[in-house]
């Protein structure tokens, strides 16, 4: 690193920038000083690089979707299946997003590491490759970058940074926007994109296939008239809905890879899957809804939240018990809330929001147990 | 071999530069030093001064706290210099060897027939008292104290670590003394750990006198602290000591033939060694004597093993209980795209975001390189917890010591530990964390609060 950056050089305000930047190109010749002489060539960009490949198949499927979902909406049940002018309808729509989301995380990210002295942690890389794919693809820029700063800022800096933070910083900016600007981030105005000048077909709707759920099952079934509702329309995801949240089967590849580095956790997600499972079984029973269980799964935002945002391992919980009661929480939780709760059909954000609450604490139980347990083995030895 | 204790969690770091099992040479060092700091706990008061004359036995030093524990020269010959630093603290006493070797003589005795007040005095005298390690903290032993009992691993899991059969297989007679004496010392008995694998084909299964007991796993398996947590855990107020292998062989031979003989085969390995092998020597001899093992470049010389060894470097001494050097290439050189590569087929790594899984057989040439930059914490306990089987959450122990918690810390386990024990969680810690650093930053808080 040049010498004008260093402490006590003129431009030092750019350290953590430059320092970033150059670990970005190549991997430092810093060497272990103390402790163990060698070390393992994993680092924390690695796992980050890892998480942010799992999402692309969702990404790429949402950009199509989003073109696709224009079409349908305008053209109606017959609209062409161009994969290529679909895609890039809806890559220029969620560029943008793309572009607002990094500028404004990663420059208030590099700002505080340049505060504290820190070198930039990586952690920003998943968030602001998440936050385009969970919101509404026509929510507008300017709400999204207030989103994202009131995110990073205060769910994540004013903790000391990634590692620190107590919430999943992705989410928080969705629940920001779903807090201050209800009008777009449900109901029927901005799950399609529209082009100016352009309408809903007679008889089609803007809304998703979740907020016809708590109505059971022939409302979803009655949906519009442009998008088929069956469980395979769910599952591959050529429905509307947040722009990377729809298909789970492109969701189903990311876990995969997930899964396969070991870089998230496997308990999270089957037991989130279990949590759903269960409440949407016992709905199924008390005749709560008509809903089977199974579509809860390939509904709205709960596959991709239990893949990529429950998995967390900072807000997630950190001890394996820990896990298996955090992931069912996580699933329970945004069924109950989707069968219970008609104003707010999508439970995930706030399952997963009150998950990560919620971890410390089931932690801390659980470390407690272990060290009654101890202390009681120990008196009788 | 009923009750093997298999242990699950680990790993073995597959590391190049194994030492071939032959003793290449013997090194009859010219100049050895006695450094305090091999010591942990030892607050050194001089006994010598330059010029004085010294045989092997005769003592060196003698800590302030307990003046009667002693470290005396593994040499005979005169005190050449006395390497101060900062402060005027004691560094290092050179001595220079006489080309005769001359020992103190202690007397031959049979531990099995004196008394524990015996066995502790020549245990005193000797010098051989500091070879002994106090759990908790890893400190030298309070001949005041009666511990709960004394634990020896007799293998040695670490990267490279020199084989034990081949290093002290002759020695079964002088082991068998020493563990008689250490039984002396303790009512809870010499626990003697094996490894299940050559259970039957190691001499020392033959021990007598001692509880034996059989571990099979990866590495830290052969540590001593993960072994006692499974065979008795130290709990609060509590102590027990420690002697490794090769100590006790050093005490029998102390028994056996009244004279102070540290004389060992030290493993010369590592990535960066020319034709790794053995030689045989003294602790405290100079790395200039094996100088000829240090391939070129900027290479780091580490006496013990790679994951809690200390750099000594070329001007540096073999420690006193290390029967090891490792010699590593600094990895100061940077890696266009390094993390960002599919594939980096000369790189191990332990997680699965590499592919060296797929390769279970390979060995790497490690350097020191760092491979990131210091962040905080972000991966969960759990991904530390799988290289440590000790009945403890790793990284709830790390955060209490960087927070300084004394009730935290004594509940979850820092009296179990040395930072040794958790090396393998610094080596995997990908927001590369000095975690045994840490740990000992805590432990010697916990020795100033609990004085």
């Amino acid at each position: 690193m040049n010498k004008i950056f260093e402490k006590g050089g003129k431009l030092y305000f750019l350290h953590s920038t430059i320092d970033a930047f150059e670990t970005f190109l190549k991997v430092p010749g810093t060497v272990a000083k103390k402790g163990a002489h060698i070390r393992d060539s994993v680092d924390l960009k690695r796992i980050m690089i890892i998480a942010v490949i799992s999402v692309i198949p969702a990404a790429l499927f949402g950009m199509w979707n989003v073109g696709y979902q224009h079409a349908l909406a305008v053209q109606g049940p017959g609209a062409p299946l161009d994969i290529w002018s679909n895609f890039w309808f809806g890559f220029l729509k969620v560029l943008p997003l793309y572009i607002v989301a990094y500028g404004v995380g990663l420059f208030i990210e590099f700002a505080s590491a340049q505060i504290r002295g820190e070198e930039v942690n990586e952690g920003y890389l998943m968030s602001g490759m998440l936050i385009p794919l969970i919101v509404p693809v026509d929510v507008p820029l300017w709400m999204l970058a207030i989103a994202v700063a009131f995110a990073v800022l205060f769910g994540k800096e004013v903790f000391g940074g990634t590692g620190m933070n107590i919430w999943n910083p992705a989410l928080l900016t969705r629940a920001f926007l779903f807090f201050s600007y209800p009008d777009h981030m449900s109901g029927s105005g901005s799950w399609i994109a529209l082009r100016k000048g352009e309408n809903l077909l007679d008889g089609a709707t803007g809304a998703t296939p979740l907020s016809f759920v708590g109505d059971g099952m022939d409302a979803l079934t009655g949906a519009g008239v442009q998008y088929g509702t069956s469980f395979w329309d769910l599952f591959v995801g050529t429905v509307p809905g947040s722009v990377g949240e729809t298909s789970a089967i492109a969701i189903l590849l990311g876990a995969i890879i997930l899964l396969w580095t070991g870089v998230a956790s496997w308990k999270i997600m089957v037991s989130s899957v279990a949590g759903a499972l269960l409440v949407g079984w016992l709905g199924n029973v008390c005749g709560a809804t008509d809903v089977p269980a199974l579509t809860q799964l390939v509904l709205g935002g709960f596959a991709f939240g239990t893949v990529f945002m429950a998995t967390d391992p900072v807000t997630s919980a950190q001890t394996e018990p820990g896990k298996w009661i955090y992931g069912f929480l996580v699933g329970a939780i945004c069924v109950v809330v989707r069968l219970f709760n008609p104003g707010y059909a999508e439970g995930m954000m706030l399952a997963i929001l009150l998950g990560n609450t919620f971890a410390p604490l089931i932690d801390w139980c659980v470390v407690n147990r272990h060290l009654a347990r101890k202390a009681r083995k120990a008196r009788i030895a | 071999m009923s009750n093997n204790i298999d242990l699950k969690k680990g790993l073995n770091i597959p590391i190049k530069g194994s030492a071939r099992p032959v003793v290449c040479k013997t090194v009859v060092p010219d100049t050895v030093a006695v450094v305090p700091s091999d010591f942990k706990g030892l607050v050194p008061r001089l006994l010598v001064k330059e010029g004085d004359r010294v045989l092997a036995g005769s003592p060196v030093l003698a800590d302030k706290k307990n003046p009667d524990i002693l470290v005396t020269s593994p040499v005979s010959g005169t005190v050449k210099e006395i390497v101060r630093g900062e402060k005027r603290k004691l560094l290092e006493v050179l001595i220079g060897t006489d080309s005769e070797q001359e020992y103190l003589d202690f007397g031959c005795k049979r531990p099995e027939s004196l008394s524990t007040d015996e066995v502790r005095t020549v245990l005193l005298q000797s010098g051989l008292w500091a070879a002994i390690v106090q759990r908790p903290y890893g400190i030298l032993a309070d001949p005041a104290l009666k511990p709960k009992a004394i634990f020896i691993s007799a293998f040695n899991t670490a990267p490279l670590a020199p084989d034990t059969e081949f290093v002290l297989g002759d020695e079964f007679a002088a082991v068998q003394a020493g563990v008689n004496a250490l039984s002396k010392l303790t009512d809870g008995g010499v626990h003697v750990s094996l490894k299940s694998d050559n259970y039957s084909s190691t001499p020392f299964h033959k021990l007598e006198n001692a509880i034996l007991h059989t571990f099979s796993g990866k590495h830290p398996a052969g540590n001593v602290g993960v072994q006692i947590s499974h065979i008795a855990p130290i709990r609060k107020d509590e102590t027990v000591w420690t002697v490794s292998l090769l100590m006790a062989a050093a005490i029998g031979k102390l028994f056996l033939k009244g004279k102070y003989d540290l004389c060992r085969k030290v493993a010369v390995c590592g990535p960066a060694a020319v034709d790794p092998a053995y030689v045989e020597t003294l602790p405290g001899m100079p790395v200039k004597e094996i100088v000829s093992f240090i391939g070129e470049g900027d290479i780091r010389v580490v006496s013990g093993d790679v994951l809690s060894g200390r750099c000594v470097g070329k001007d540096g001494y073999l420690g006193f209980f290390d029967n090891q050097v490792t010699l590593l290439k600094e990895g100061a050189d940077t890696e266009l795209f390094g993390w960002a590569k599919p594939f980096r087929f000369n790189q191990f790594s332990a997680s699965r975001s590499y592919f060296s899984w797929l390769l279970p057989k390979k060995q790497y040439g490690m350097d020191t390189n760092l491979h990131g930059g210091p962040r905080a914490f972000v991966m969960s306990d759990s991904y530390y917890a799988g290289v440590l089987p000790m009945d403890i959450y790793p990284l709830y122990l790390v955060k209490a010591c960087l927070a300084g918690d004394i009730d935290k810390m004594e509940q979850l386990g820092i009296y179990e530990v040395l930072p040794e024990d958790l090396a393998l969680c610094e080596y995997i810690d990908p927001s590369k964390n000095y975690i045994q650093d840490i740990v000992q930053h805590g432990i010697d808080l916990m020795i100033q609060e609990m004085a």
